[in-house]
């Protein structure tokens, strides 16, 4: 019995390095989106290249897209540019950009800047569409099925590992 | 060559921290004094090796050696000076390198200052830290070589974190690893205690000093990392409970615990399992701290440096270290016994029980810290655990604990009769009470949280000097000056440090009750007025910078119309990774600051157009860190005590236990 009080402290430990083993299989970063799987939200909001026009979610039924949301003060969206212009210039997909919380002025001169890989950007000034799609950083993508389903959230920037072997796979299998 | 050179000498230092951590340990367990002598020219082997693999990792970053990974990741040739050599300790790898160099010099220390200590003793602390640094050489060179080349080589290096980029930076991971590396002397010490069977109250004399001078550290380098937070956040928050602040705290909290448990230790013979216990529970926090911040089991605004496979490393080795310690402490020290009993009412049981509360709430962190991790790998779901949870479980633990602070210096001994201490206390009482109460009618605003601050700042005051004045009372000397000097350096250093804690609660009740904070937006030449001051923008130049180039807001401040200061915030864009920061413009006075940050610009034109400023104004915050000074230059102000280096001579030579001195009552 005696024994045993000492041998508290260690009991603790081996359960706390239990723990620790199996969080170290683990990402932080990946935290579950509860939209993937549910239909898009819906949108009708103005194209920033053109003022006049708008586009919403039901425009897009019957395609595979990607939608990237973006500002033009956010740093890491600069990150992620070149590779979202390379997507865009390889045809595979159609990226639709959301332009969140944005001058449009300020958006579309960033876009002339560091290039424009979007078929289309929307505007989002106050962040309403944002809201629905839970956005909580930007850079975030979604990727939408022919049914107007997100099947895919990428939080943060793309990284070319997680477009070679998540995005562009399921893309692939969803255009089938 | 020079960075081969490095490679080679880490390799050699390994094979020597082989020899350390084996030869004398074998020579004490079968009392072989030639193999326990090798101790000494171990550790200085060791220290000499490290160091210079550390020169060459430094010179390398000086002399922009792109062909080496590490310095193309982290450094730049338009880099300053200064940052190169702070880039040096900026990466994972040369983070490590710094930590293994601080265990080496520690244990150099050790093998310097400890030449009274008992051969076999000295041979098991030497060792122990020896085979600590096998680990930490493994992981160098196997998983996080700072000397790996790149081929070919980089044309320019990728630039260091614009967050290190900054002079609180280039002190601050070296103080804290000063502090973090200085518990393996403790825990080294335990460990050879329990190894050796004898735990006695020269054994807490000896690890005292190291204890303090470690923690001393570990409030510096923690309070040059909250300031730091503070004015380059942008955010005027000077503690955000992010994991990795919480993993320098929590064995702060453990360390505080030890240094008081050592002294009944010392004095009384009393706590010893207990005192053991918080030694290896203070250096394995440590490692667990590395582990965390190094490994990406946990994510913050802190981990610059994250990979999986090193924390299997890193998890295997905690696992090795602290596990093998708790089971040695498990099967070992129920020899070592309690110690000496003592009344409910004395001070034994007041640092008992603050001991305990530090454990519980240095607890509260850890379990706050990891609960996300604990549910995810039950897989019910991802959550994070705020600042919310940590200030609602915090204070509550917290403010018993400093009150009992006020209670433990003035109860006496084994007994301390209840009537007599609260003849000792109630003037204190009554003085921090009635003050509590109507100073913050003076300070404008009068909140139940502010009245508890300064109920405990004041309460710690009073208790020092009820303290001092019984002392020199008592004092049969003449003159109040040989009155003062008959008390030693180290009652002196604990009056100070708790006086530290004191000024600390200060700055967090007031800072608290009465900051203001405003997120405005503001065209050039409009105005705000803020805690009786007027902010006046007058736009944003831009500026150029070494390595960045930069926009410089100018914010006039005026009283009474009056202009007081032109306060400059900036907003960096540093050229080689494209980062922004965000440099604060604080003007700093004694009673406060007055805070101006850059937001974003509000329109596309960065320069004539409206921008977002944060403009806060934050009582007192300075006293927060001021505290932690005065609290580390307590712990220093102890250790000067010419006691311990004189009773180490003078008991080392008496082989018996030694008795409690009863004329030394701190």
């Amino acid at each position: 019995m005696k024994t045993f009080r000492w041998s508290i402290p260690l009991a603790i430990f081996v359960v706390l390095v239990a723990f620790l083993w199996i969080g170290l299989g683990r990402d932080p970063r990946e935290v579950p989106s509860p939209l993937i799987g549910k239909p898009a939200p819906a949108f009708r909001l103005v194209k920033l290249h053109a003022p006049n026009e708008t586009l919403s979610a039901s425009d897009l039924k019957g395609k595979v897209w990607l939608l990237n949301v973006w500002a033009s003060w956010c740093v890491s969206c600069r990150e992620e540019h070149p590779l979202l212009v390379q997507l865009a210039k390889a045809n595979i997909v159609p990226v639709y950009g959301l332009n969140y919380k944005d001058d449009p002025q300020a958006g579309r001169d960033w876009l002339v800047k560091n290039g424009d890989p979007y078929t289309a950007s929307i505007v989002d000034r106050d962040g309403r569409v944002g809201i629905d799609y839970g956005v909580y950083g930007v850079p975030e993508t979604f990727l939408i099925d022919k049914s107007g389903t997100i099947r895919y959230k990428q939080i943060g920037p793309i990284t070319p590992q997680a477009l070679q072997e998540k995005i562009l796979p399921l893309v692939r299998e969803l255009q089938q | 060559m020079i960075p081969e050179l490095g490679h080679f000498a880490l390799i050699l230092a390994l094979l020597v921290a082989v020899a350390q951590g084996t030869l004398p340990l074998a020579g004490a367990a079968f009392d072989h004094p030639r193999l326990m002598a090798l101790a000494r020219p171990a550790a200085r082997a060791q220290f000499l090796l490290v160091a210079l693999a550390f020169i060459c990792l430094a010179a390398s970053f000086v002399g922009n050696d792109f062909s080496v990974q590490n310095v193309a990741a982290n450094s730049n040739s338009e880099l300053p000076l200064r940052y190169r050599i702070a880039a040096t300790w900026g990466s994972h790898e040369g983070s490590l390198l710094l930590w293994t160099l601080m265990l080496a010099g520690w244990t150099l220390a050790v093998s310097i200052f400890s030449r009274n200590l008992p051969q076999a003793l000295l041979a098991r602390v030497v060792s122990v830290m020896g085979l600590v640094s096998v680990g930490f050489l493994l992981f160098l060179l196997f998983t996080s070589n700072p000397f790996e080349r790149l081929l070919p080589p980089a044309a320019e290096g990728r630039d260091l974190n614009p967050l290190l980029q900054d002079p609180g930076m280039v002190v601050h991971p070296p103080l804290l690893y000063m502090g973090y590396v200085g518990f393996s002397v403790a825990f080294s010490f335990a460990i050879a205690a329990l190894l050796g069977g004898r735990l006695d109250a020269t054994w807490a004399r000896w690890s005292r000093p190291w204890t303090t001078v470690a923690w001393a550290f570990l409030t510096i380098g923690i309070a040059l990392g909250s300031g730091w937070a503070y004015y380059t956040l942008g955010w005027g928050g000077w503690w955000f409970w992010d994991p990795v602040e919480n993993a320098s705290f929590m064995p702060w909290l453990v360390g505080t615990a030890l240094i008081h448990s050592l002294a009944v230790t010392e004095k009384r013979g009393a706590f010893r399992s207990w005192t053991v216990l918080l030694a290896i529970l203070a250096f394995s926090l440590s490692l667990l701290g590395t582990f965390l911040v190094r490994s990406g089991v946990l994510t913050s605004v802190h981990a610059f440096a994250t990979d999986p496979a090193r924390g299997v490393f890193i998890l295997a080795f905690l696992a090795l270290v602290i596990g093998g310690s708790l089971a040695l402490f498990a099967w070992r020290a129920g020899a070592v016994g309690l110690g000496g009993g003592f009344d409910v009412v004395s001070r034994e049981a007041a640092l008992l029980a603050n001991n305990i509360l530090l454990v519980v709430a240095m607890a509260s962190v850890l379990l706050g810290t990891l609960y996300p991790l604990f549910l995810d790998a039950m897989n019910l779901g991802k959550i994070s655990v705020g600042p919310p949870y940590f200030d609602a479980v915090f204070y509550p633990l917290l403010a018993p604990a400093i009150f009992l602070m006020g209670v433990g210096p003035l109860a006496r001994w084994t007994r301390a009769p209840l009537p007599e201490l609260a003849q000792r206390l109630k003037w204190a009482l009554a003085v921090a009470v009635v003050t509590a109460l109507l100073l913050p009618f003076v300070l404008g605003r009068w909140t139940p949280l502010i009245a508890l601050g300064l109920f405990l700042a004041l309460w710690i005051v009073a208790t020092t000097v009820a303290n001092l004045r019984q002392r020199i009372l008592s004092s049969h000397r003449r003159g109040l000056l040989a009155k003062l000097a008959a008390n030693s350096p180290s009652y002196y250093g604990m009056l100070l440090a708790h006086l530290g804690v004191a000024v600390f609660i200060v700055g967090v009740a007031l800072v608290k009750g009465y900051e203001s904070e405003q997120d405005v937006r503001l065209e050039i030449g409009q105005s705000i007025a803020a805690g009786g001051y007027e902010f006046k923008f007058l736009g944003v130049t831009p500026g150029p910078g070494p390595n960045y180039r930069a926009l410089i807001g100018t914010v006039e401040v005026r009283k009474d119309g009056r202009l007081i200061e032109t306060l400059k915030p900036e907003k960096r864009i540093y050229n080689a990774s494209g980062q922004t920061m965000t440099i604060a413009a604080i003007a700093t006075e004694i009673f406060g600051d007055r805070y101006v940050s850059l937001g974003e610009p509000l329109t596309s034109d960065d320069v004539r157009g409206a921008w977002g400023l944060r403009i806060y104004i934050k009582p007192f915050v300075d006293w927060i860190w001021m505290g932690a000074f005065i609290m580390a230059l307590g712990g220093f102000l102890a250790v000067s005590d010419r006691r311990y280096r004189l009773a180490v001579k003078r008991r080392s030579s008496l082989a018996v236990d030694a008795p409690p001195t009863p004329a030394a009552a701190e």
